[in-house]
């Protein structure tokens, strides 16, 4: 397979997924919202602004934004072409990546997709988003598990669908880490929290929402939610398909397809800080996580997920693209005659 | 308003675009329509305006939906659009395909023996049949391949030839595109939408299909393979998603089941093509290419191409990797060349063109340019090297200042004008605005070079949709229809 298109592959899943997170995220915060009673603008910011970082672009929200208010972050993760992780830019770059490998995938794919992209820049989708942000942001992830679905029972299993599925995990996996971390501030460096009130469970089971993993959650821990539960559930949970092991396990299980290599051994760089991920969160307990501190074992599993990303490109995709030049490049595209 | 006539047809009537003044395909000039045509014309009768409504809307959202478009440049948000397709399809009688048909083998015939003769002997320049300063200064000449031998003497595999009717009828010959014509794939995709859309009309009124199109060009690739290459790699080379026609690339590569690859893909090696693949090289034997020669490769043609793959013109001229189509086809596009494209009809198959060219006058001839400079007003003024549309004078609709402006370019560079009479192209009825008025068309069929020489009936309809206009281009305003080739006359 041309690396070119891998990386389409990649990227393109990788999109949709994180197009799809964000939509979880926000719309479990808005709601969240509806319980508290008014919030200054500092309180505001408290709540908003690790919200923010879970995309990576706080200092742009900043900068064109005084409020953290809950329409100015909506907007600035929804609908702001200029932020690359908003849902709009997402949905712009999987589609673009789509478009790329348009002889790669399946006609129901490119439609959904397509679909999906003028949804997004058709003035509907700013008045569905005025009627109900909820109903916007189900329609968002619709969309993706959609393309989750099409990808899974249409697209044919071969090398480059592991791509995909590769690109998909590391993405799941990267955001959940932000989900969970979300709350950090609440929390002791180290150790576990003493006392949990009310607010931090609502908070908690916000986090848990936002990752569809309410119900799965309550079957395994009852209703009562503690932040140890939480972490415990979102970071090691064997079976749950948004946990942070689950996605690293299918990650691995991608690269493995991908090079045909067991994984018993390994046969580059990616392999190897994957399997060993795995293993790590195979044989870690919640205990030791917190004595760490959550943020910074969080912190240390987007580290590597980073490295496996680097390490996955040098090894299939190392010529990669041309950095410097790129509207040169556009522009001679254009130019060819087509007659 | 409610006191229509029981024997009226209550559904879609076409008759409103007779009479318009000009040659129709489907009106006689009495009004009549003509045998070809009846069937729809009764078909159309039945459906309801609506129906048709409906009709309309759902192909348009299918063409959206699928990402039919082409890209628009210079506009940064919403650069693809939907070729606009209009519902009413353009008929050809068999005995009138029959006749384009032989028309254009013959062309494409002689523009290959041409293109043969200047990159080897240059016999017709020698013979004084095309003044050998035409050719030798010609933009798209590439001296640099003179005396090379291309795969099975094919230069030109893929050929869009644009064709006109006057206003008798006759089908007249506007251009030959020979690089990278563009557009099959709305031919394609405009029959799948007919077919969803009047399922039941196709058998009825017997048309020739077209879907064989991809496995011809595939066939015509397979046969250029280098010596000793039993199941050649074919890649279609774009030059990528910025394109216009990037959507017909992959469409096409898609239904050829080649890969799709940019210069960025590829990768010389001792004087062979590979893929960079998650796998290591993969040797590729013929290249479709879709990239200006300018463009292929930077360290012989432009230093600054980006979309080119460096070392492939060694490769090709080592025979390791055939070419579709040829270097240097684009002298034949020349629209000066095209002003002799009948007389090499005449010197290398000794036979009269079928398709006569539209009368044309070399602003480079004296007596011609003489004649140019008096008459810019009612003339068509073309750029030697331009298509698409574009660097082109209509003299009829054309203000002072840029009747001025041509004269001053004409005057400088002689060698890159020609000049035509204003043809009116023949009329189809469209539908516009809530009903059916005679739009003028042209007509892009595809001719492939290989073992054999393949034309797949029909091509490509384009219609200018603004009324009065005469341009058909996508980039300007113009929409596509499908063409329906029958097996029959009526």
């Amino acid at each position: 397979m041309l690396s070119r298109v891998a990386s389409s592959l990649y990227w393109m899943s990788r999109y949709i997924e994180r197009a799809e997170n964000v939509a979880r995220l926000l719309d479990v915060n808005l709601q969240l919202l509806l319980d508290f009673r008014s919030l200054d603008d500092e309180k505001l910011r408290a709540h908003w602004m690790p919200i923010v970082q879970t995309t990576g672009d706080q200092e742009s929200f900043v900068q064109q934004h005084q409020r953290a208010t809950a329409a100015a972050v909506a907007d600035f993760m929804v609908f702001r072409q200029e932020n690359p992780n908003s849902i709009v830019s997402s949905i712009c770059q999987a589609r673009e990546n789509a478009r790329m490998v348009r002889d790669q995938i399946t006609i129901e794919m490119w439609e959904e997709l397509n679909r999906l992209y003028l949804f997004m820049l058709s003035p509907q989708a700013r008045q569905r988003w005025q009627d109900s942000p909820t109903d916007f942001f189900n329609e968002i992830k619709a969309g993706s598990l959609q393309l989750v679905g099409l990808s899974y029972a249409t697209h044919i299993h071969n090398e480059g669908w592991w791509f995909s599925e590769a690109g998909r995990f590391i993405e799941r996996a990267d955001k959940t880490s932000r989900i969970l971390d979300l709350r950090y501030h609440t929390l002791p460096a180290r150790g576990l929290p003493k006392v949990v009130n009310q607010t931090d469970a609502l908070e908690w089971s916000a986090v848990l929402r936002s990752c569809s993993g309410w119900d799965a959650f309550k079957s395994s821990y009852g209703a009562e939610v503690h932040p140890r539960h939480v972490a415990e559930f979102l970071l090691l949970n064997e079976d749950f398909p948004r946990s942070i092991r689950f996605c690293v396990e299918r990650l691995n299980d991608a690269l493995r397809k991908i090079s045909g290599v067991s994984d018993r051994r390994f046969s580059n760089d990616a392999e190897k800080l994957c399997g060993r991920l795995a293993a790590e969160l195979q044989f870690a307990t919640v205990e030791e996580v917190f004595n760490a501190g959550l943020h910074d074992y969080i912190d240390q599993i987007q580290l590597k997920l980073n490295q496996i990303g680097n390490e996955l490109f040098k090894v299939y995709i190392f010529h990669a693209f041309d950095p410097g030049g790129a509207e040169h490049f556009v522009q001679q595209e254009e130019q060819q005659q087509q007659a | 308003m409610t006191a229509v006539a029981k024997t009226e047809p209550t559904g879609l009537n076409l008759d409103g675009a007779a009479n318009n003044g000009f040659f129709d395909e489907m009106f006689g000039r009495d009004g009549s329509a003509a045998g070809h045509y009846r069937k729809l014309r009764d078909t159309f009768s039945q459906i309801s305006s609506d129906d048709f409504k409906t009709k309309r809307n759902s192909v348009d959202l299918a063409f959206l939906r699928q990402g039919v478009t082409f890209n628009v440049y210079g506009d940064s948000r919403g650069t693809e659009r939907v070729f606009p397709f209009d519902l009413v399809p353009r008929i050809i009688p068999a005995k009138e395909w029959e006749l384009i048909e032989r028309g254009l083998v013959q062309r494409i015939t002689a523009l290959n023996l041409f293109l043969h003769d200047i990159y080897h002997e240059q016999r017709i320049l020698k013979d004084g049949v095309v003044p050998a300063h035409y050719v030798l200064s010609g933009k798209h000449f590439r001296r640099e391949f003179v005396n090379f031998a291309v795969p099975k003497d094919i230069y030109i595999h893929i050929c869009g030839t644009d064709l006109i009717r006057d206003d008798q009828g006759n089908y007249l010959v506007l251009e030959d595109n020979g690089r990278c014509p563009s557009g099959v794939s709305y031919v394609l995709e405009n029959r799948r939408a007919m077919k969803r859309t009047f399922r039941n009309m196709f058998e009825q009124v017997g048309v020739r299909p077209v879907e064989h199109y991809p496995q011809e060009l595939l066939k015509s690739l397979q046969h250029i393979a280098p010596a000793g290459v039993a199941e050649p790699t074919i890649a279609l080379l774009t030059p990528g998603a910025h394109n216009s026609a990037y959507f017909e690339h992959t469409y096409l590569a898609r239904q050829m089941g080649i890969e799709i690859v940019e210069g960025r893909d590829l990768f010389v090696r001792e004087e062979h093509v590979f893929m960079r693949t998650t796998k290591g090289l993969k040797p590729v034997h013929v290249i479709y290419r879709r990239i200006d020669d300018d463009y292929l490769d930077p360290t012989v043609f432009r230093r600054d191409s980006m979309l080119g793959v460096p070392g492939l013109i060694q490769a090709y001229r080592a025979g390791n990797v055939s070419l579709a189509n040829s270097i240097g086809t684009g002298i034949a596009d020349d629209k000066v060349m095209y002003y002799f494209v009948p007389r090499m009809i005449g010197y290398y198959l000794d036979q009269k063109p079928i398709l006569p060219n539209v009368p044309t006058y070399l602003a480079s001839e004296e007596a011609d340019l003489k004649y140019i400079l008096a008459n810019l007003d009612r003339l068509v003024v073309k750029a030697a090297n331009e298509s698409g549309g574009y660097g082109m004078l209509m003299g009829p609709k054309a203000t002072k200042e840029e009747i001025a402006e041509f004269r001053k370019r004409i005057i400088a560079e002689p060698r890159n004008y020609i000049a035509q009479p204003m043809i009116s192209l023949s009329t189809h009825p469209t539908y516009v605005d809530g009903g059916f008025e005679g739009r003028h068309v042209d007509l892009r069929p595809f001719i492939l070079c290989g073992e054999k020489t393949v034309i797949v009936p029909g091509g490509l309809t384009r219609v200018a949709l603004r009324k009065g206009s005469l341009v058909v281009n996508s980039s300007q305003g113009g929409g596509s229809k499908d063409t329906w080739v029958l097996y029959g006359d009526e």
